[in-house]
């Protein structure tokens, strides 16, 4: 057995409890985008009511870590351990706000059905957001730093459809002005996914941190 | 950032058992470096060679090199007790003499034939002040040095050995017989006097090795098996025997 054995235990802890909120964050992600795509606002109210539990889920796993750094004084890879804890736990907070940001919009745009032309790359974005949460952390659990890399260049899959849903956006707000407020909201839509991948790739990069001691910038 | 002790090829043997093996390291000047490992490891035999301490230990033979400023310190016509005037060493037990304060600290001095009075006064009160100690001594100077706390008379340790004007200091475990509020005392001392001299520590202690040191060298079995920057060896060191010995899976 090793000699830190409690210390090794709660460390595995740790790690159950970031999978634990990453499902949930996940989950928030596909519901907020779902319920845009069907205008469902009971779905949407589910994601806004559902944070509290993320947010709890967070502040008890950033708690452990500090409760760890306090007591166990680790050090090398179990600091690397506990300090990506608290960073990977914050980007899927923050995540999980941008999802409660889309649900809030579905609710804003309820009853007025989409006249804009380019719905299609929502839920394209939404897919690739999830997936990088995913992989992101697939490549934590199995301290994977090639799948890390991997997983972070989706974000520039995630950047183009951005771009190209700004363009579309204000072509249809240019030619149809009574689409702009529609078209104003799925802005901020496909902003907020645009910046939940960003977060997946902070947690690209804390997988690399924690596997190799260093700090890469991967977007 | 200049070599103050240059160490190649080092091998120590106690008769047949060879305690220390091609050990090479570099003391930089005015950097506090930690030496960490398990008991048994070589790291105080190592430091005991940095004086020649363990020419006192019948058996002992030496090979390699230790360069002190580029001067071999084990050359034949080195004097050993200059050596040591300018590599000092305090232990793991405070080991005040049994005579005064003031006496323990002018010991050296007076060995090296300083007797005005005037001078001696003024070695003794910079050295204690040097040594964080002369604020809580400076009323009781004739009185017996063993009456003070073990903070107070580790610090004593160093006053003394301070007095002589030392360019090396070796300290062996200096804290480990003390309490939190001491160990931290003669820490915070132990950062405020690398700015005059350059100091190896040895500890076993890790998180004290992280506190107060600039280099970490890790032994093991006789051997460095990793020396670097302590920030990187405490947070990403290279060898998997340094990470399992820092972060407790050892043995």
């Amino acid at each position: 057995m090793s000699p830190r054995y409690a210390f090794e235990k709660s460390l595995a802890e740790l790690q159950q409890d970031i999978l634990r909120m990453a499902s949930l964050v996940e989950q928030a992600i596909y519901e907020a985008v779902e319920s845009l795509m069907k205008q469902d606002v009971t779905g949407a109210a589910q994601v806004i009511m559902g944070d509290e539990m993320i947010d709890n889920l967070y502040l008890e796993i950033e708690d452990k870590c500090v409760k760890l750094i306090a007591t166990q004084q680790p050090m090398a890879r179990d600091l690397r351990v506990a300090i990506t804890g608290i960073k990977i736990c914050l980007s899927l907070e923050r995540m999980a706000d941008h999802a409660v940001d889309i649900a809030r919009a579905t609710m804003c745009l309820s009853g007025q059905p989409f006249t804009v032309k380019c719905l299609e790359y929502i839920p394209q974005m939404g897919r690739l957001a999830r997936q990088m949460v995913k992989e992101g952390l697939d490549a934590y659990v199995n301290s994977d730093v090639q799948k890390a890399r991997e997983m972070c260049a989706l974000d520039d899959e995630v950047d183009y459809l951005f771009a190209r849903m700004f363009r579309e956006l204000v072509g249809n707000m240019e030619e149809d002005p009574r689409t702009v407020v529609q078209a104003a909201y799925l802005l901020y839509v496909s902003r907020y996914l645009e910046r939940i991948a960003d977060h997946a790739t902070n947690i690209g990069e804390a997988v690399i941190y924690l596997v190799t001691g260093e700090r890469r910038e991967l977007n | 950032m200049a070599v103050k002790i240059d160490v190649s090829g080092l091998n120590l043997f106690y008769r047949d058992f060879q305690a220390l093996k091609n050990i090479n390291l570099k003391i930089m000047a005015n950097q506090i470096t930690a030496l960490i490992g398990p008991s048994g490891c070589g790291k105080s035999t190592f430091l005991r060679t940095l004086n020649r301490m363990n020419d006192l230990i019948e058996g002992v033979r030496v090979e390699g090199k230790v360069l002190l400023d580029g001067q071999d310190i084990y050359a034949p016509d080195v004097d050993v007790v200059g050596l040591r005037k300018r590599v000092g060493m305090v232990f793991q037990r405070p080991n005040p003499f049994p005579m005064s304060v003031y006496d323990n600290v002018a010991y050296g001095p007076r060995i090296h034939g300083i007797k005005n009075r005037r001078r001696l006064d003024e070695i003794v009160e910079k050295s204690l002040r040097d040594a964080a100690l002369w604020d809580e001594v400076r009323d009781r100077l004739f009185k017996s040095a063993l009456g003070l706390s073990g903070g107070q008379q580790q610090r004593l340790c160093i006053a003394r050995l301070l007095a002589v004007e030392p360019e090396v200091l070796l300290m062996d475990e200096p804290s480990s017989a003390l309490d939190p509020i001491s160990t931290l005392k003669i820490e915070e001392l132990i950062r405020e006097l690398k700015k005059k001299y350059t100091i190896v520590i040895v500890t076993h202690n890790m998180q004290q090795a992280a506190r107060v040191s600039d280099i970490t060298a890790f032994f093991l079995n006789g051997e460095v098996v990793e020396w670097g920057s302590t920030e990187e060896i405490f947070t990403r060191p290279k060898d998997r025997r340094t990470e399992d010995y820092i972060t407790g899976r050892f043995g």
